[in-house]
């Protein structure tokens, strides 16, 4: 860092508004595919751990190990199979969304109360039905609490693929930030993660309370 | 998939493991030191807040919206918003292990502070009542009713903070503060991915190891009396033991 330099230079974030807008824009696209890929794969697992209980104790172990390793080595150790690409950066990802989504969903649906079931199957409710029409908006909150959480740590874990070359804003806090003793880049990335991790939860919130508008007077 | 084995091979070398400016000895020690001290700081500064605002339920919702915005601060951003501060105060002192273990405490000290709150609210207030009616002093209500009620849960914020905190110290390495993380980051500059990925298992292993010794800490610290069976309880945001990826 040169001497004098200001932590903030407004003149610096004028000048660069569009790069700082394509970093953004790369962020928020490699949170959303994660995320979404993560939702799909987890839903997948989190029903067959349901309907083949003895799987739910090793689909956990498993994710819950890959979740303990740092993200940077886990990036690293991914290189030897799919490269220095995207589809790297996105496979860790999607694998760090797994355990707090499969854990979730499936409490989520197992805390669907049995007279709510059997309610449903009185009045001729298929099980198929039955699970998309009943179960599963009774679960929605839990489901979309989970989602929350998987988004906001993806937000955070982005940053870190900027050392195999992707990055989004973690271009802007360790390339052009801490590598070049350049503060205004470090802040304004920063900033921008914390934002995009609290506009996406408010997001999420609205989206539950849209989908279970029953639930309002409950509060949450 | 070679890279593995020569990743292993990169491991494997004595000569890797002693050299003193550079070796993994002495990047394992400053992770480890690193790691230690700032969990050390987390809970010193931590812990006392949590259980005070659980205990008295005083400042709780203002101290609990900062610890949920401190952890929307992605774990990198910890080292960047602290390292151009210490610079500045410190000059070449400003870089290596002080933005380090500042960063890392700033990160280590909010599933803390949130899981000792969490866990203390959860007390039963009968069981409160009755050490008050058996005229136990306030602090003794806390040390010998509250707080081994809450040990669970506390331990687990103390667990998660520590895996978090061992996972970031890899990224101390772009501020200076060597550590395993140091051989990740100088190898893909210099494109040596043996060394990245012989330290990456390192890394991976010792995050590993870290869970699992709080974990087994945590089983053994509970009282009896009051563990609990296999329920889980969802994961809410902002709730307890949110375990978080990290650096």
């Amino acid at each position: 860092m040169n001497a004098g330099e200001p932590f903030i230079r407004f003149d610096w974030i004028i000048d660069n508004l569009d790069q700082i807008g394509q970093r953004l824009g790369e962020h928020v696209l490699m949170v959303v595919a994660s995320v979404l890929i993560g939702f799909a794969i987890s839903f997948g697992l989190a029903l067959l751990a349901r309907s083949h209980r003895w799987t739910y104790g090793p689909i956990i172990a498993v994710t819950s190990t890959l979740y303990a390793i740092p993200s940077l080595a886990l990036f690293v150790l991914l290189i030897p199979i799919t490269g220095l690409s995207l589809t790297t950066g996105i496979v860790a990802l999607v694998l760090y969304t797994l355990l707090i989504l499969v854990r979730n969903i499936v409490v989520a649906l197992d805390g669907v109360p049995p007279e709510v079931v059997e309610a449903a199957t009185g009045m001729g409710y298929g099980p198929l039905q039955r699970f998309w029409r009943v179960e599963l908006p009774v679960a929605t909150p839990v489901i979309v609490a989970g989602l929350r959480i998987a988004t906001v740590t993806t937000v955070g874990l982005v940053a870190i693929t900027t050392f195999i070359g992707l990055g989004g804003l973690g271009y802007l806090i360790i390339n052009s930030g801490t590598r070049r003793f350049f503060p205004t880049s470090i802040y304004v990335g920063v900033a921008l993660c914390v934002v995009l991790a609290v506009v996406a939860d408010l997001l999420l919130l609205w989206l539950q309370r849209r989908l279970t508008p029953w639930a309002a007077a409950q509060g949450r | 998939m070679e890279l593995f084995g020569q990743g292993i091979a990169w491991l494997a070398d004595p000569a890797n493991w002693t050299d003193p400016r550079n070796g993994i000895f002495l990047r394992l020690w400053e992770h480890v030191s690193l790691s230690a001290a700032a969990l050390a700081a987390a809970i010193a500064i931590g812990l006392p807040i949590g259980l005070w605002i659980g205990h008295t339920g005083r400042g709780a919702t203002a101290v609990i919206a900062i610890a949920n915005i401190g952890r929307a601060v992605p774990s990198i951003g910890w080292l960047g918003i602290v390292f151009p501060l210490t610079l500045v105060a410190l000059g070449r002192g400003g870089l290596g292990f002080v933005p380090s273990v500042i960063a890392l405490t700033a990160l280590g000290i909010p599933p803390i502070v949130t899981n000792a709150y969490a866990g203390m609210r959860e007390v039963d207030a009968d069981l409160v009542e009755a050490g008050r009616g058996m005229g136990m002093r306030e602090l003794d209500v806390v040390r010998q009713v509250e707080i081994p009620v809450a040990l669970p849960v506390i331990l687990a914020g103390i667990r998660v903070s520590a895996v978090q905190i061992v996972a970031t110290a890899t990224l101390a390495a772009i501020v200076g503060g060597g550590t395993l993380g140091d051989f990740i980051i100088q190898g893909i500059f210099v494109r040596a991915l043996d060394r990245v990925v012989g330290a990456a298992i390192l890394v991976a292993i010792l995050a590993i190891l870290t869970e699992l010794a709080f974990s087994l800490l945590e089983r053994r610290a509970i009282s009896p009396g009051i563990r609990r069976g296999g329920q889980t309880a969802p994961i809410e945001p902002g709730g307890v033991a949110l375990p978080r990826v990290a650096g």
